[in-house]
């Protein structure tokens, strides 16, 4: 039992971090442009078959291949920012941005089982297969390297939104739209870069997402109500509170299995956001709105 | 004096057309169509009265169209009930059970607002859809429910259905027309527009939002059980399915959101392609990006809605006449 509880702990912060990474990218988006990117599950999913296709069709490790799908995915973001958010009419601009998004998913998701069908499929490699030995438990090698890659590009997230000038202006976008907007930012600049690294982070969370987990066309569906209540869990818009939310929830999944039940497990994780909410309902690092409907 | 003339006679033609549209066309392809269609102008209504007039987002109505379900499943099976009309008298007594269900659900979501109210129904809707897998004793699980099968022939079997929903869509159609016309109506577009001052002015919030919401979990859950009954059985991705969630609230857009008609026009152009397209593209990829286009298109044309954007083309016109 002692050694189940504690793989299960083990579990959960690995995997939570790399939500986190894929959370991360969903509260970016949502913190400069205020609109919910439904299609961010589905573009996991869309990531793990770039990642898959390389290494089946071009024998590209997943790793390696990172190098590809994350330009192409950054590319991927852009382009949807540009053709479907950006002309939307802003006066119900939160409402049609989550129809327009799931619309979009919903082609990515047609797209997707018109080329590669609904089996299931998942990444392979060495570190897939090999385990190591740890605390009296085994653990696949690509969880802590799954896990090590995405704390590596949270830092690189956190340091490229704190430390440069593109960052600033992501920052300020943040804070005060108008604001920004009056002392010279380019908000279309902005928020387009915003939504092609919210899709980048996809790329990555998604490579590991295939190797650690069997997907198909479908799976977009519980890992974007997953990611959603993560990021309503930190906070809308705090890349730490989606980290911190990340790995709480997928931890106390993984131990509801041990302790209670597996079945029951799932529903612990949405349990955790209603039970959150009750006492406080702007998550737990959110900031109270400030600003009138 | 006219226009009110001219939308009556609007009204009663439409009705007699429903009416009318099973003796017309017997086809049982064409009235599955006509039988769901008129099933997603409930809904659809019943999803504006809350959303539309309140403005608040809800994407988890499929949870009291689930849960409508799985009432009338159960009914039927532990009072070993035998099919025939008999158990549409236990579709109203499902929609009150919905709407138990809305109560906590409803508490509990708002609380929150904007966003935040959107992400939590999303939360709700997959716990609901969880418990149904998980919930063995009450629901069999992923196994799913029988409904007795009614002893109807095949060529008129749609027909007993259809007529069902059309009642329900015809006292969704009223239930919203009434209280758009009501003070209740006033405080929930007070709401929509600045819910902070309506407060300030004296608006029970709380109240009227969670009223709002419990009346759409009501007829809501009519339309479910009444879908249970047609399919001759429940299943947890089909009582609780995610594109429910948002197919309502795209026709209530495409309509015109906030307007008693707009609904029902955004159901009875939508469901009928959807249907349409279900039943000729066999590709299943191929029938999502169809529909995923089509979405897209509502949204990037119709931003306000057939609707309002009429009314605007035709005060526009009324303009340009008395200058």
């Amino acid at each position: 039992m002692g050694t189940e509880l504690a793989k299960a702990v083990v579990d959960g912060v690995l995997t939570g971090g790399v939500y986190a990474l894929m959370a991360a990218g969903l509260t970016l988006i949502f913190g400069v442009m205020e609109i919910i990117n439904i299609a961010q599950g589905v573009m996991v999913v869309l990531a793990a078959y770039l990642s898959y296709t390389l290494q089946v069709h071009a024998g590209i490790d997943p790793f390696v291949g990172l190098l590809i799908t994350i330009p192409v995915m950054f590319l991927i973001g852009v382009a949807i920012e540009w053709v479907f958010i950006r002309r939307l009419a802003p006066r119900d601009r939160t409402a049609l941005s989550i129809l327009a998004t799931f619309a979009v998913a919903i082609i990515i998701e047609g797209i997707l089982t018109q080329a590669y069908s609904g089996d299931l499929r998942s990444l392979d490699a060495w570190y897939v297969e090999r385990s190591v030995h740890l605390l009296g438990f085994y653990l696949p090698y690509i969880y802590l390297f799954g896990f090590a890659l995405a704390v590596v590009l949270l830092a690189a997230l956190y340091l490229f939104v704190s430390r440069t000038r593109t960052g600033y202006s992501i920052r300020a976008a943040m804070q005060n739209r108008a604001g920004a907007q009056l002392v010279g930012i380019d908000i279309d600049r902005v928020s387009a870069i915003t939504f092609g690294i919210g899709a980048a982070a996809t790329a990555a969370g998604g490579m590991v997402y295939g190797a650690t987990n069997t997907f198909n066309p479908d799976s977009g569906y519980d890992l974007i109500s997953r990611l959603l209540v993560i990021v309503v869990l930190g906070g809308l818009g705090s890349i730490g509170g989606a980290l911190v939310a990340a790995i709480l929830a997928l931890v106390i999944e993984d131990v509801t299995a041990v302790l209670w039940s597996p079945v029951w497990a799932s529903t612990m994780f949405f349990a955790v956001l209603v039970l959150v909410l009750v006492f406080r309902p702007t998550g737990l690092f959110g900031q109270r709105a400030v600003r009138a409907q | 004096m006219t226009v009110v003339l001219a939308r009556r006679a609007v009204i009663v033609l439409a009705l007699a057309c429903a009416i009318g549209f099973p003796f017309v066309f017997s086809n049982p392809a064409t009235t599955s169509i006509a039988f769901f269609t008129v099933l997603y102008v409930a809904a659809a209504s019943a999803w504006n009265l809350f959303s539309g007039y309140s403005g608040y987002m809800a994407l988890g109505n499929a949870v009291f169209y689930g849960s409508g379900a799985y009432f009338i499943a159960n009914v039927t099976n532990h009072l070993n009930l035998s099919g025939g009309m008999g158990i549409f008298a236990w579709v109203p007594v499902a929609g009150l059970f919905a709407g138990i269900v809305a109560i906590p659900v409803g508490w509990l979501a708002l609380r929150t607002r904007r966003h935040t109210f959107v992400v939590i129904t999303i939360a709700i809707f997959f716990i609901f859809q969880l418990l149904a897998y998980n919930l063995q004793s009450v629901t069999n699980g992923s196994a799913g429910m029988q409904l007795p099968l009614p002893p109807w022939l095949a060529a008129t079997y749609n027909d007993y259905f259809y007529f069902a929903a059309l009642i329900a869509a015809v006292i969704a159609i009223v239930v919203s027309w009434a209280v758009r016309r009501s003070h209740f109506g006033l405080q929930l577009l007070a709401i929509r527009d600045d819910e902070d001052r309506a407060r300030g002015l004296g608006v029970r919030t709380g109240r009227v939002k969670l009223t709002a919401f419990v009346l759409n979990g009501v007829l809501t859950g009519v339309c479910g059980a009444i879908y249970a009954y047609y399919l001759g059985s429940v299943y947890p991705p089909f009582a609780f399915e995610a594109i429910f969630d948002l197919t309502v609230a795209l026709m209530a857009f495409l309509g015109g959101l906030g307007t008693v008609s707009g609904p029902v026009i955004g159901a009875l152009l939508l469901e009928p392609l959807q249907q349409y397209l279900t039943q000729q593209v066999t590709a299943a990829g191929l029938s999502l990006i169809l529909f995923g286009a089509l979405f897209l298109i509502v949204i990037g044309f119709l931003p306000h809605g057939i609707v309002p954007s009429v009314e605007q083309l035709v005060r526009r016109l009324k303009a340009a006449r008395s200058r």
